[in-house]
This record gives C-alpha cells, sequence and structure tokens, in this order.
C-alpha cells in the first residue's frame, strides 16, 4: 500500500526556523548579514507611493481635453500645495480667465491631452517591516528585505485573527483542559501572549482586550464567540487585519475542545520566554496558519534537543487527531491502515483507518477526517 | 508539450487539481474503444508542510495505479511514459483550480456593456473576477484606484469603446490603472500582466499610459460593435498568460507543467468546453453546475449562447461558512428535518472551514452538509441568473405589435421552462451516497419547470475530458457518451402555485414494461422507478394555473429517458415555496424525504 498523505499542524520543542521579511514595493534594507536582530527591529523600509487624486481638468474649467496642456500653471513632476494654482484659462481677450486651485498637496504624476485628466500623487507612505523573529539576518535580499534565522519553540495553530504581536508567555490555566475564563485573566497580563487551556470564553477575551493582553492562545471558541467579538459573522478564513485589540489564535477547532496536552507541557515549559505571535490564517490561496514562535536562548538551546519531524505520511503507530464528529478532538495513534473503501453510518464509501485512543479503546474514523500530530 | 500520435494512445492519465482534492483517472483502450476504468483521490498539497501540488498529484495518482495494478510512478517520483504491460500511460493531462485558480480583474468603459463583457470573457475562461471598474459603477475615481491598490489579481482585463469609436473614455480607464500601479498575487518578481482588449484605435494611447512595469498585451476588441462579442482572442490571452505567469508561481506548478503532455487549463474552462461540445452535440438547451470546496461555477446554454458564472465564495469546504453567513441558518435549516442544535452546528461549519478536506461521517453531519449545497446552489443560480443576459446597448426595432411585450436588453435568458438538461458535479453532489440525494438538491436548488432531464458527472470527469478532448476529442467524446454522464432520470414540474391538496396535474407514462398513470396534488412529490436507458412516452396536464410550457391547463406530452431515480413528479409548484411555520416545514421535507427515499430510516 502507498503511503497516505495527511497534512497537519507543526508542534516543536526545537527546530531551526527561517523567516523572509519583504517589503511590498523595493526599499531600503537596514542590516546586514550575520546581524543579530530582536523581534521589534526595523529591518527594511520604504515610502510607498501616496495616495492618488485625479483631477478632471478639463471638466473643472470647461476646456475641451486637449487645451489641458497648454492651460496648465504647473507641470509634470512639480510640487503642489494646497491652494496653489494649477491651471488657468486663457479667457476672453485676456478676460473671464477662471483658475483651478488645488485642494491637495503632493506631486503632479501625469496630465492628459487626451482625457484632460490630471493625476496628483500625494505625500509618500512609510512602510517598516520589522524583524519578527529574534534571531541572525542569514540572507539579505537587496532592496527587498531580509531572512532571519533561530533556533525556537514553534506551535502552529489552526486558526487566528489580528495581526503580528509580541509578548511574554504567560500561563492562565492549570491544565490542558481548563476553560479559559474571565476570572483567570488579570491585570498584571498586560502585555503577555497568555495561554489558556481548553475553551476561551467571551467574557475572557474582553477582559484580555481590557487588561492591554497581547495575545490568546487556547484549545478553542464558540463561533458565536467569535462573531460577538468581531461584530460580524466571518465568512472567508482570511484574517489577519482584524483591529480588535488583541491577537487570538486557537489551536485545535471550534467548540469546547481542549488543548492538545504536548502543546500545552511545550508553552508551560516555555512560560517567562519573550515570543512573536502572528494570527495571520489564509486557508485558500497560499495557505497561511497563526503561529507562536518562541527564540531559544542559549542555555535552551543546549539544553533542549530537536524534537524527531514527521513528514507527513500517515502509519501504523503515527500520532493523529480526529478533526471531525464524531470522536472529534479524539487524540491517539493509528492502528490499523485498511486499503479497501469501507462504508460509512453516512451510507459515503470512503477510505478509514482504525485509531486507537490514549485510553485503549478503538475508533473506525475516515482517513479525510484526521490529522497527524506533532510533526 | 510534446507532439501527440491519437492512433497509439492506449491509456491516458488525467488529474484535476482542486482547490480541496486531487482527483486522478485513468482512461485505457478496451476493445477498440476508450472507457474510464480506474480513479483516485489525494488532498491537494498546496499547503504546508508539503507547498507543493505535485506531491498530491503522486498521491492520487499512486491509488489510481494501486486499484488498475498498473505502476504509474517511477522510483524517482516521475510519471511513468510510455505504457507498456502493466505499467506507465501514454499521455498525461491535468486541470487545476488550487491555490485558488485564476484570479482577475477587469474594467470597461460602461458596466452593462463593455464592463460585463470583459467579465464573461474572463469568466469563459475559467477566472474568478474579483472586482468590475468601470466609469459608472458609482464610485469616484479615487476610489476605484483605491480599490485597485488593494486588490492583488494575477492579470487584469481592460476593455471599452467600439472599433472605431471614442477614445477618451477608455484612456482614463487605463490612466486610473496605470497609477495605482497593482500588485501581482505572486510576488514582485514578474510584470503585471494587462490585456487591452477595447477599441483599437486607443490602443497606442493606452500604450503609451503604462511603463514598464506592466506586461501589455493588445488583443482584438472583445465589443467591436454594440450588437456583437467577440470574447474568443481575450481569453485565448488569458489562457496563455495563465500558464506563463500564474501557474509558474503556484507552488509545484512548474514541474507539473513539465509533466503534462497538454497545457494545464483552469478547471472551470475544461467543464465549460464539455458542457458546451454536449449541447452542441444534441441541440439543447444544458445547465451544468460544479459546486467546489471554494466556489461554484454555474455554466449554462441557452439558445447556443454560452454563459459561465462563479460564485467567488459559495462552496462547501473553504467557502461554507460564508454561505451559511449569506443564506442564514435558519434558512438553511428548513431544509433539515431532524432538530439540529445551532451553536453546535456554527461550530461544526467554522471547523469545516478551517480544515477543509474532512468528509461527513454521520448521518447527521450528511444531512445538514446536503441542506447547505442546496443553499450554495440556489444562491449561485440566482447570480447566474442575474449575469447570463442579452447584450445590453443594442438599439432594438420596434412595431407596433411589440407595444405590450417591449422587452430592453438585459434580460436574463437562463429560462427553466426551456431547460433540457441539468448536469451535476462536484464533490457533494457526486459523492452522494445515494442517486435520490443528488436529484433532490437539484430539484430544490434550481427548481427546473415543465420536463428536465438530471444527470451527473458520475466521478467528476468533466474537467478531465475538457482538456482532453484538446488533445484527443475522440476519446473525450468516447468516454463522455459512456462513463462520464449517469442519468438520474426526469424531473416534471408545473410552474404555478395553489393550495395544498388541490389538484396540480394528470399524468400517464406508457413505455417498455411501465405503464403509470395517476393524479399529483399541488405539495405531492412522487417518484416512479424507471431505468436507465429505457424510454417512455409521458403526457402531463397540468391543472387551471399551472404551467407545463404549453400555457397554463395546457396538455404536454414528451418522450423521456429513464435514470438511476427515475421520473420525479413534482407538485410543489414553481416559484418553490416552502412553509414559513418550523414544525410545519419540517413535516413537509419529512414527507418529501420519504417519497424520494433520501436517506436511511
Amino acid at each position: 500500500m502507498a503511503h497516505a498523505y495527511t497534512p497537519g499542524l507543526k508542534v516543536s520543542n526545537r527546530m531551526r526556523y527561517r523567516c523572509r521579511r519583504i517589503l511590498p514595493i523595493p526599499g531600503d534594507v537596514l542590516v546586514e548579514t550575520g546581524t543579530t536582530v530582536e523581534a521589534q527591529q526595523v529591518v527594511a523600509q520604504t515610502f510607498m507611493p501616496g495616495d492618488i487624486t485625479p483631477l478632471n481638468m478639463a471638466n473643472l474649467l470647461s476646456l475641451p481635453p486637449a487645451d489641458v496642456v497648454e492651460c496648465m500653471l504647473k507641470q509634470e513632476g512639480d510640487t503642489v500645495e494646497v491652494g496653489d494654482a494649477l491651471a488657468r484659462t486663457k479667457g476672453i481677450f485676456g478676460f473671464f480667465k477662471s483658475e483651478y486651485r488645488s485642494k491637495v498637496a503632493g506631486t503632479i504624476e501625469s496630465i492628459s491631452g487626451v482625457t484632460g485628466q490630471l493625476i496628483i500623487r500625494g505625500e509618500p507612505l512609510p512602510i517598516q517591516v520589522l524583524a519578527y523573529l529574534a534571531g541572525e539576518v542569514v540572507e539579505v535580499l537587496p532592496n527587498e528585505g531580509v531572512s532571519i534565522e533561530a533556533d525556537v519553540s514553534y506551535i502552529q495553530g489552526i486558526f487566528g485573527i489580528g495581526g503580528e504581536t509580541y509578548g511574554r508567555i504567560r500561563m492562565a490555566c492549570g491544565g490542558h483542559t481548563e476553560e479559559l475564563t474571565q476570572n483567570l485573566i488579570t491585570d498584571d497580563m498586560q502585555g503577555a501572549i497568555v495561554i489558556g487551556g481548553a475553551r476561551m470564553s467571551a467574557g475572557a477575551v474582553r477582559k484580555a482586550i481590557d487588561v492591554g493582553v497581547s495575545a490568546i492562545v487556547s484549545g478553542g471558541m464558540d463561533d458565536q464567540d467569535l462573531r460577538d467579538i468581531l461584530g460580524y459573522d466571518l465568512g472567508v478564513a482570511i484574517t489577519g487585519s482584524e483591529q480588535v485589540g488583541l491577537t487570538l489564535v486557537i489551536t485545535e477547532g471550534f467548540g469546547e475542545i481542549a488543548m492538545a496536552e504536548r502543546t500545552f507541557q511545550l508553552f508551560s515549559e516555555r512560560e517567562g520566554d519573550d515570543a512573536a505571535v502572528s494570527g495571520a490564517t489564509q486557508i485558500r490561496a497560499g495557505v497561511m496558519r497563526p503561529e507562536i514562535v518562541i527564540p531559544l536562548s542559549e542555555s535552551e538551546r543546549q539544553q533542549i534537543k530537536e524534537g524527531e519531524h514527521s513528514d507527513g505520511l500517515l502509519e501504523i503507530g503515527t500520532p493523529i487527531r480526529v478533526i471531525r464528529d464524531p470522536h472529534f478532538g479524539l487524540i491517539g495513534e493509528v492502528a490499523a491502515l485498511p486499503t479497501q473503501p469501507v462504508d460509512l453510518e453516512s451510507e459515503s464509501k470512503a477510505r478509514v483507518l482504525e485509531v486507537k485512543s490514549e485510553a485503549g479503546q478503538t475508533f473506525v474514523v475516515a482517513r479525510a477526517n484526521v490529522e497527524i500530530i506533532g510533526s | 508539450m510534446i507532439s501527440v500520435d491519437t492512433n497509439n494512445i492506449n491509456v491516458i492519465l488525467a488529474t484535476d487539481c482542486g482547490s480541496t482534492t486531487t482527483k486522478a483517472i485513468l482512461i485505457e483502450k478496451i476493445d477498440g474503444h476508450y472507457r474510464q476504468t480506474f480513479r483516485g483521490e489525494a488532498p491537494t498539497t498546496v499547503e504546508e508542510p508539503a507547498a507543493d501540488v505535485t506531491m498530491g498529484v503522486v498521491n492520487a495518482v499512486t491509488e489510481v495505479g494501486e486499484l488498475a495494478n498498473r505502476r504509474l510512478i517511477d522510483d524517482n517520483g516521475n510519471i511513468i511514459r510510455p505504457a507498456t504491460d502493466g505499467e506507465g500511460c501514454d499521455i498525461y493531462i491535468s486541470t487545476s483550480s488550487a491555490g485558488g485558480g485564476l484570479q482577475m480583474m477587469v474594467a470597461g468603459v460602461v458596466r452593462e456593456m463593455t464592463a460585463a463583457s470583459a467579465k464573461r470573457a474572463a469568466l469563459g475562461a475559467g477566472a474568478i473576477v474579483m472586482d468590475v471598474i468601470a466609469s459608472n459603477d458609482k464610485r469616484l475615481p479615487h476610489e476605484q484606484i483605491q480599490r485597485i491598490r488593494e486588490l492583488r489579481p494575477d492579470m487584469i482585463l481592460i476593455s471599452g469603446g467600439t472599433d472605431g469609436g471614442t477614445t477618451t473614455h477608455v484612456v482614463k480607464i487605463a490612466e486610473l490603472v496605470a497609477p495605482a500601479k497593482p500588485q501581482p498575487r505572486f510576488g514582485g518578481e514578474y510584470r503585471m500582466p494587462v490585456i487591452y482588449a477595447g477599441n483599437q484605435d486607443a490602443a497606442p494611447l493606452v500604450e503609451r499610459t503604462f511603463d514598464d512595469s506592466i506586461d501589455l498585451s493588445v488583443v482584438p476588441n472583445l465589443r467591436p460593435v454594440l450588437e456583437r462579442e467577440n470574447l474568443g482572442p481575450a481569453r485565448d490571452r488569458i489562457h496563455d498568460l495563465f500558464l506563463e505567469h500564474v501557474m509558474a508561481h503556484a507552488p509545484g506548478y512548474e514541474k507539473l507543467m513539465e509533466w503534462t503532455d497538454a497545457p494545464i487549463m483552469p478547471t472551470p474552462g475544461a467543464v465549460g468546453n464539455i458542457l458546451q461540445t454536449i449541447a452542441e452535440q444534441q441541440n439543447i438547451n444544458a445547465v451544468g453546475v460544479d459546486i467546489g470546496g471554494a466556489t461554484t461555477d454555474v455554466f449554462s446554454v441557452f439558445d447556443k449562447t454560452f454563459n459561465r458564472t462563479v460564485s467567488a465564495n459559495l462552496g462547501m469546504s473553504y467557502s461554507i461558512s460564508n454561505v451559511c453567513a449569506e443564506a442564514t441558518m435558519p434558512t438553511i435549516l428548513q431544509w433539515v428535518h431532524l432538530e439540529m442544535d445551532e451553536r453546535e452546528l456554527r461550530n461544526r461549519v467554522k471547523n469545516k472551514m478551517i480544515r477543509p478536506t474532512t468528509i461527513p461521517q454521520t448521518l447527521e453531519a450528511l444531512i445538514f452538509e446536503q441542506a447547505v449545497a442546496r443553499e450554495a446552489l440556489r444562491l449561485a443560480y440566482i447570480q447566474h441568473k442575474e449575469f447570463a443576459t442579452t447584450l445590453q446597448g443594442v438599439q432594438q426595432q420596434r412595431t407596433v405589435g411589440d407595444t405590450f411585450s417591449q422587452q430592453t436588453g438585459g434580460q436574463t435568458i437562463v429560462d427553466n421552462m426551456a431547460l433540457d438538461l441539468l448536469v451535476a458535479s462536484g464533490g457533494v453532489l457526486s459523492h452522494a451516497p445515494r442517486m435520490q440525494q443528488t436529484a433532490a438538491m437539484l430539484i430544490d436548488a434550481f427548481e427546473p419547470e415543465g420536463i428536465t432531464t438530471l444527470a451527473k458527472d458520475s466521478i467528476f470527469m468533466m474537467p478531465h475530458l475538457g482538456v482532453l478532448a484538446q488533445v484527443h476529442k475522440q476519446a473525450a467524446l468516447e468516454v463522455f457518451e459512456k462513463d462520464c454522464l449517469i442519468y438520474l432520470g426526469t424531473c416534471v414540474a408545473p410552474r404555478g402555485q395553489g393550495k395544498p391538496g388541490k389538484p396540480c396535474f394528470q399524468f400517464s407514462l406508457e413505455g417498455d414494461g411501465i405503464n403509470e398513470q395517476g393524479n399529483i396534488t399541488v405539495g405531492d412529490l412522487r417518484c416512479i422507478p424507471f431505468a436507465s436507458g429505457v424510454r417512455a412516452k409521458l403526457r402531463v396536464e397540468p391543472a387551471r394555473g399551472f404551467d407545463m410550457g404549453a400555457g397554463p391547463g395546457t396538455a404536454v406530452e414528451r418522450e423521456v429517458k429513464g435514470g438511476e431515480v427515475g421520473v420525479v413528479l413534482d407538485g410543489r409548484g414553481r416559484p418553490l415555496q416552502l412553509p414559513e411555520n418550523r414544525e410545519q416545514c419540517r413535516k413537509s421535507i419529512e414527507q418529501w424525504v420519504q417519497a424520494l427515499g433520501l436517506y436511511p430510516d
């Protein structure tokens, strides 16, 4: 039988992590190869072309478009301020001239003799790219950005909202099955990355926003709570630009589901360490999952050995999680991989596997409904 | 691409890399005829950790190889060619919609005219249209520029003006696009492809508007005169640029392009090709639907006019949450005869969205997914009807006789009464465990009127056959006729509404081994099993106020085909309205579920 491939989320106590930090348009790279950078250090910056204001000068001055060019008082490339005269008509025998004064500041980018349209581009907008990962610059892409590498503990979540943020790991729950409730959020968690256990409640999220928590990471959450926090029903899983006051990451899924024990254990071991979190999730096109990146200190690098990574192959003994009902959230290992498709309760025919739970029970689950854990 | 000698082709391997699943089929020449023999599938691997589409292809092909007892992949992970006894294939072809498919922005001068034609060209080529910019789209120029800057399309199509007409407006559109400097989706390494298909007199002016950051191609005007569209050249250029730019930048596609013996086609483009061929050959009006994980495509051919729409955010996995948001949960639950907990369902929907490759294992999960599918299909069909219209802007000559039947341009050409064939494809329809489920989803969502043949793409083979038709038309048509379409049967449904329990229509069905007559009352649904391949004469006499296509109360006679489900006699009325009271609605649905034998007891 061929190996079956099943995607899974990455959870690793130690791995070499490399991230590319690229400007959206060419600009200046501020660091060199070999430099050690901090997470919130600016590594590249540029200016994005400013906003555009189109002005139809032909209409504004009641001119034929072809006459606009010769009526212009400012030319392509000239800088204009608010109130500057941009164009003046010739009038009738030198009288009754009309004039147009700019309502915006910027530079004249183009003047069209075909349409009579003038394009004014506003002040350039500064864009800065932070390092995100505290580590070593291993590659400089001239005018574009850098690649940074570091040994890190790395946890990939299944879904998140909100952008990149930073803080110290702070455990809020006593165990991976404990729900993250409002009373577990305290004032001294300001600026921290708060780790819950099972479902995070809407009350806990609201309190965390009030306190000024940087991010919350927990096993699950209710869709209804997500809708209340966002103020709308999320239709497509393309997130990262939400402005709700903090970044949220769930590691397992929606509903009452506990964080995988291994993940919770890993966070506990890293408590107090600085971390970077990104809630950006894009399940379509370009696939991006939220992540928590915890760079290792020199002493931690000495102590922690790199875990074994699975290459996404399902084999007997592979640790898996069931990701759909029935048995949603069940964790166990593959006990058998029958080749022939089997009739499910829904009467669908599908390839299945047998999963042996941590309690020793065996269940038959569709292969499509499991994911590998600890890859 | 290698040259193909069609006489020596005995084994054909085809894959379709969908956004969720990669499907592989094997076609073999058996006793001189091409037949589809085995199929396999595997999750699409554009996602980390694989981030290489060929990995999913290899997995799906390996599964086919195992089932066929034929080694198709060598030790280096490459497809073995040519075919020998028990090994390899002669040609390998593929379609793709993975990684979000082809995403385009189109622009035109007038939204209802050239911009609509540009949208049709892009959709016909298999693209998802992210936005349509037009002079009259009710946005101010700076808002339009801002929108262009925010979008990250794979390419842009600009149209506008008829040949020889005014150049100003289309140049103005180009002047909006140029300074916005739209960024391509796959990074800044390649220049944004822009296709200009507008007034040819304006082409030099448009060329001057753009600088070197844009890769501009000029093709013949897609609306040379208002009365005629010429979408072919623009569509061909879109296909070329799709291969040159988009495919080359998606993870693993460079390798996949090397493997295939024909250019990779966007999946919807391939499905459109094959549907047009059928409608043309049989001289019928047809509607095809392909409901995928992210999008739902609807294709129609009415009076030889082809239209395609993509409902970008209506789908059964990535977009399932959007279907629930747009249709609302109470509307979806109307189709469910079991009691379900809404909070629990909401979580399940989101879990499906974030883990799109899972399948329903329990009966309850299946019933709910099929309810969502009905709403996704219904919404997609509404969008299609709004888009598939007659050309706007065409001058019409009217006589006194037209006084009371004046029709303007822009009327929908989709007419459910004139529809002859409705074809279903896509996971939730093709893989439904019972054929009755597929038929019921089609009838409930599309509400066909009169007499309509229902069919499904047996194992979602239409994309493969669409691209195969480019290389080996005979093989594609043979497989299509013998293995692709499964006839579900015929739906009989008069237009009109009445009180439940009152007469709706009388029918008689006579043919080989079948002789049935009866009355259908309003609100009834009945299924008469009627074997596939058998033909019979159907006579339907609608009650007063109901119309079968010949006028209210007028009888119609037609020869109909049998199928896996049979003849479905639908007295629920058109448009179909479900009882507003939840308990009454649940009872009606339960009655219909039993009438068609949709689910196990």
